[in-house]
């Protein structure tokens, strides 16, 4: 049996990776329109605390205030459950990412990572897959024209990059020979990232990631000038928020799962004598720290593509997906398996 | 053989535990957000408010209509595909320990996968107008 004492650490764990992923969640959309008003020469919000540092928090009350609305010919049910399903999914993704190297407190080891399972790179996809569930169960709900073609589309872009992200990991795994992503992380430990055998598995996880999290180039699911809003026109209320914070959780967490796999996570050159010179309990929060700063770094990556290219039509989307990156991954697979081979 | 996943160490389900405690979490936290936002915000409900949007024009007939069967055409496709991905997961956990024997079957596999993918493509599956 489980006992309290075995799952306490989990748990305490469990409360601050939420409360990290939903302050990075609000800050997200803070920075979001400040990196949009960086790159187009505008101030963007600042009416509210000093430099519109509170402009989140004013949105998530509103959030909170405003008037649900439900269709009369939407289907009720559903429609509450399309929006839960996309936020718990994306809150779902960040128990298995190792968020730094164990910790030693109070004479007790304890890991940075809510759940090592060894399958953890299958749970990601499984997980993130769900989602996608969320988006079609509330467009089809909503009873809209606007909201079932961005729903179709959406599924339909999810699911042909999920492909060319799965032939990309399947190349990284034949590097790695696991799927845990500690034992991942680990084998990355100082220098030796997995960006420096795998830069093409890179691009093609980048560009999916991407089209999974629906963000520009290929949002077309939520394409303002062809389909209002896309999956969400009809959504009001926090049920609109969950849909806007699951997009932001997912490109959190993407970002991490990036690091993770091909950033090295935690590691970084000279990480051994830091942590002889600061000791077990400072250590690894340097390592977190590391790990964030790259996460934040794709998070304005993310922002960076979004303000600079325009999105794609959609039978350039699908071309990209079927006819450019799925070949790219097997030739990719093929490179890699050949190389593997050659070198151990 | 080729299905086996090696690794150091084998997980339990007492492992899985803390996933389970994450989605009470989680599902709790949707729920009570669900139900305050219900509370607090007001309810003026009007009749032209509640029906569906259509850019500000008199909504015509019913949302759920046919698609174009190409939607329908990609998602098949993705189920064949995804399956052959996932036969790939085993095969490159062990990549390493099964050596040559395990590169021509896998090679066999994909060869067959490729000549079915140029079919779907020189059929046109894929082509969107």
């Amino acid at each position: 049996m489980v006992t309290l004492a075995q799952v306490l650490p989990a748990i305490i764990l469990i409360v601050v990776i939420f409360a990290l992923t939903m302050l990075v969640a609000l800050y997200s959309t803070f920075a979001e329109r400040k990196v949009a008003a960086f790159i187009q020469d505008r101030v963007g919000p600042n009416r509210a605390g000093p430099g519109g540092i509170f402009q989140p928090l004013a949105d998530g009350v509103k959030f909170f205030m405003k008037e649900e609305v439900i269709p009369v010919l939407s289907n009720k049910f559903l429609f509450i459950l399309g929006p839960s399903i996309a936020i718990t999914a994306s809150l779902m993704t960040g128990v298995v990412v190792p968020w730094g190297p164990d910790i030693t407190l109070f004479g007790k080891t304890y890991p940075l990572q809510i759940v090592d399972i060894e399958i953890g790179i299958l749970y990601v996809f499984a997980v993130v897959s769900v989602g996608i569930y969320g988006i079609m169960i509330g467009g089809w709900a909503s009873n809209n024209k606007f909201s079932l073609m961005g729903a179709i589309r959406a599924s339909s872009q999810v699911i042909s990059y999920e492909l060319s992200m799965g032939l990309a990991i399947i190349a990284l795994i034949m590097v790695t020979g696991t799927l845990s992503l500690r034992e991942i992380v680990e084998q990355q430990h100082g220098w030796h990232w997995n960006i420096l055998y795998q830069p093409v598995g890179f691009i093609l996880f980048l560009v999916c990631a991407f089209a999974e999290a629906n963000r520009t180039p290929f949002d077309l699911p939520e394409c303002e000038t062809e389909l209002v809003g896309g999956y969400h026109t009809e959504y009001s209320s926090m049920k609109l928020g969950f849909y806007l914070f699951a997009e932001y959780i997912n490109m959190f967490i993407s970002s991490a799962i990036m690091s993770t796999l091909y950033f090295g996570g935690y590691n970084y050159p000279g990480m051994d004598a830091v942590n002889e010179f600061v000791g077990p309990v400072i250590g690894p929060l340097i390592g977190f720290a590391v790990l964030f700063a790259k996460t934040c770094f794709f998070i304005f990556f993310f922002m960076w593509v979004r303000w600079t290219i325009p999105r794609f039509r959609y039978d350039q989307l699908m071309n990209l997906g079927w006819k450019g990156l799925i070949p790219l991954g097997i030739l990719n697979l093929i490179a890699t398996g050949a190389a593997v081979l050659y070198f151990k | 053989m080729l299905l086996e996943i090696k690794t150091s160490a084998t997980s339990t389900a007492v492992d899985y535990f803390p996933i389970v405690i994450q989605f009470v979490f989680a599902a709790g936290f949707v729920a009570t957000t669900m139900f305050v936002t219900h509370i607090l915000g007001p309810h003026l409900k009007t009749k032209k408010k509640l029906k569906a949007f259509e850019s500000g024009i008199k909504s015509v007939g019913n949302a759920r209509q046919p698609f174009a069967i190409k939607y329908f055409l990609t998602a098949i496709l993705f189920v064949l595909f995804d399956v052959e991905v996932i036969f790939l997961y085993p095969w490159a956990v062990n990549f390493l320990d099964l050596g040559m024997g395990g590169i021509i079957t896998m090679g066999l596999f994909m060869v067959l996968l490729l000549i079915g993918f140029f079919y779907i493509i020189k059929s046109g599956a894929l082509d969107w107008e």
